[in-house]
């Protein structure tokens, strides 16, 4: 098998390991006073815009206010969701030990309910990134988006899954905790997952309740108009979402792992897995905030719970340290990350030329391989 | 909690309505309880008063308690026990005295900047330091030097009661200047059956002299054998009054603001695993006792008060790993939780965020 340990020799995966603990001290040491200002005022704009979104669907009559409603609360289920609710959920504010920024406490405004999430993401996800039947963001057990996964006719529909996934997505990323894959292949019990299934019907109804109940009925006779409107929020928030996790880990050149070249990883390893195993996307500040950083992929999956708005201020450091490693640094414009996994999605729907299911030579690896200590 | 706000709290699920009212202004949460700074004294060199306007959560305290106060310095939460000085009956001018200890981060802060908008956060009244509800006819109370407080809240309580029983203050303090809240303390002492007297041990100013003895109890309450006492101080006086009572066989008699450290149970034969302070990068072998101690064993120096799992000064996360409650036994493994190190025992490998 070649990739992962083949790219660097034993010192110079042990010597990058060292240079990453070392921004990472750097970064710890540094955290205080700015970082709390920077998220509350973040929730402040995002508890503003849901009072102003909800309020302007009172007055949805008027198709302007009820677009500048649907808008509003998009941006705060956007914020509330990728800035605020995923890097709280990381613990990247657990220092502060504030229990409103808690990662133990906090929810967020979606079905998924925290619990859950945090299991499967901060744990499973970000320890076993992009290993292949370890790692269940890959594909998401609904998927084909690696050479590794073997192929079945019902891949035959991935890009239409996928299509279908994006428009629910805030319902698929609380159903990936069910683990339906592995439960209909018979690896776990339905009967296992009694407390996740009891936390989600909890969530899905208090936040069903009230976008689709509660808010609509106060609107009185505007009601099919506000369910409309909420409907339509969580909409663009899932497409948002959706866009921007797939271009994270699933574009063209971002590696995958088996669990055979991933085991007794060393440190300086498991950081270079999570750079090979992760691609960022370009863009303006706004942008960022709105991706929730993780436009910086790479930097958050090399230190997921250091406040994600410390990482557009590394990714330089980052970027030469893997120049100087001659490790690749996966990154674009949001419209080439999507079209790259579009390209992907369709790719592997079909079977592999050729029956064979061994991965593809990474492109940098020829040029890796004769790297000197730099 | 009233139906429109059951209904507004289903509508604005899952953050809650506190953390919408909060940001037009932090006092108008409804759940959890706050405190809003509205006057501050510098009575003495080195001690601070905050005069604080409770949110409506506050469910009052009982005189002699303590509670936990929350400040963020530097974008970190630190939570501090102080006992307010002021009258249960007050609810809206709830006092808290406070010393600048040498190296103590909080108290220092709050005495170099705490000024009148400053928004604390309060824990629940805690703590079994109060008078029986049937008031004794003869009380002795007993402080020295920020010990004060909670007597100093008990005899305003009384006051504020209008108790007519016999009460005697006997406060102890280096020097008369060294004593915050004088002035209400001389006009506490000019009421009927109220006497306060201030003993220096290293001045000639107050009525007593010298350290706590038989002697000054004989001088200032003669039947002090027949009454409860209640005292609050450094622990040279606490061993001092326990030391007395027990001789005069009146243990009983005497109640103190004294936090009883529990038995701490260590198994430092069956330890395993490393422990990894990720702040500073250390490393060491658990060796089976508090993380406290193994953290200063490795040349570090956490911030801590108490040693004993009170006062919740050395609360740090802990990132990874399961930690033992050595008072308890209870063994607790999740992420990034808040762990107090002076009681917490390391399960194997553990992570702290120090």
């Amino acid at each position: 098998m070649t990739g992962l340990q083949d790219r660097l020799t034993r010192e110079q995966v042990e010597e990058f390991g060292r240079e990453m603990d070392e921004l990472r001290q750097r970064l710890v040491a540094d955290l205080g006073e700015e970082d709390v200002a920077y998220i509350h005022n973040v929730i402040k704009t995002q508890r503003g815009l849901e009072v102003a979104g909800r309020a302007l669907l009172f007055a949805g009559f008027f198709p302007p206010a009820w677009l500048a409603g649907v808008g509003a609360l998009s941006l705060s289920k956007i914020l509330d969701n990728m800035e605020i609710g995923h890097n709280v959920m990381h613990g990247q504010y657990d220092w502060t030990r504030d229990p409103a920024l808690s990662s133990q406490r906090f929810e967020w405004d979606t079905v998924a309910p925290a619990e859950n999430w945090r299991h499967s993401h901060n744990y499973i996800h970000h320890t076993y990134t992009n290993i292949v039947d370890k790692d269940r963001d890959v594909g998401y057990g609904i998927l084909r988006i690696d050479p590794a996964q073997k192929w079945h006719p019902y891949y035959l529909g991935n890009p239409v899954y996928a299509v279908m996934l994006a428009f629910i997505f805030q319902w698929g990323v609380m159903l990936h905790d069910l683990e339906f894959d592995r439960i209909v292949k018979g690896e776990r019990k339905w009967s296992e997952f009694a407390d996740v299934r009891k936390r989600m019907l909890r969530k899905a109804s208090r936040q069903v309740g009230k976008d689709y109940v509660l808010f609509p009925l106060l609107t009185g006779p505007l009601a099919p108009l506000t369910l409309l409107g909420n409907a339509s929020a969580n909409v663009v928030r899932n497409l948002w979402a959706f866009s921007i996790i797939f271009c994270g880990h699933f574009p063209a050149d971002v590696e995958s792992f088996s669990e055979q070249e991933t085991e007794q990883e060393s440190r300086g390893q498991w950081y270079l897995r999570q750079i090979l195993g992760s691609a960022n996307i370009t863009g303006g500040p706004l942008f960022h905030i709105l991706s929730g950083n993780l436009s910086h992929q790479i930097e958050h999956h090399l230190f997921p719970d250091i406040p994600a708005r410390r990482y557009p201020q590394i990714a330089p450091e980052v970027r030469a340290i893997c120049e100087k490693y001659g490790l690749p640094y996966n990154t674009g414009p949001l419209h080439k990350q999507l079209f790259s996994v579009a390209k992907k999605l369709v790719k592997y729907a079909l079977p592999d030329r050729g029956g064979d299911a061994n991965r593809p030579e990474p492109s940098t690896l020829n040029r890796d391989r004769n790297l000197s200590a730099a | 909690m009233g139906r429109l706000a059951a209904i507004a709290d289903s509508l604005l699920t899952p953050h809650g309505i506190d953390r919408y009212l909060e940001l037009i202004d932090p006092m108008l949460v409804r759940r959890e309880i706050r405190a809003e700074v509205t006057d501050v004294r510098r009575q003495t060199p080195g001690t601070v008063t905050l005069t604080l306007r409770p949110s409506r959560a506050w469910p009052g305290f009982t005189a002699g308690q303590y509670v936990r106060v929350a400040v963020d310095i530097d974008g970190v939460r630190r939570i501090r026990c102080y006992s307010p000085a002021s009258s249960a009956y007050r609810r809206d001018e709830l006092e808290l005295t406070i010393r600048a200890h040498e190296h103590g981060l909080v108290s220092r802060h709050l005495y170099g900047t705490a000024a009148p908008g400053l928004v604390l956060g309060l824990s629940r009244p805690e703590g079994e330091f109060t008078l029986p509800p049937a008031r004794p006819d003869k009380l002795l109370l007993v402080s020295g030097g920020s010990g004060i407080t909670p007597v100093l809240s008990m005899l305003r309580t009384l006051a504020d009661e209008g108790h007519r029983g016999e009460v005697v203050l006997l406060h102890y303090a280096a020097t008369a200047a060294d004593v915050p809240h004088r002035a209400e303390l001389a006009r506490l002492g000019e009421r009927p059956g109220v006497r306060v007297v201030l003993a220096c041990t290293r001045s000639a100013d107050g009525e007593l002299h010298g350290r706590f003895g038989e002697r000054h109890l004989d001088e200032v309450a003669p039947w002090f054998r027949d009454a409860p006492a209640y005292l609050c101080g450094p622990e040279p006086l606490r061993d001092a009054a326990a030391e007395l009572y027990a001789a005069n066989g009146l243990s009983e008699r005497l109640h103190t603001e004294e936090f009883t450290p529990p038995a701490l149970r260590l198994d430092t034969e069956g330890a395993s695993g490393r422990v990894r302070f990720a702040r500073s990068g250390t490393e060491v072998d658990n060796s089976g006792r508090p993380l406290l101690e193994q953290a200063e064993d490795a040349g570090l120096a956490p911030e801590h008060g108490c040693r004993m799992g009170i006062c919740f000064s050395c609360t740090q996360v802990k990132s990874r790993g399961a930690v033992r409650d050595a008072r308890s036994g209870a063994v607790s493994d999740g992420e990034n939780e808040e762990i107090q190190l002076c009681i917490s025992v390391p399960v194997g490998d553990v992570e702290i965020d120090c």
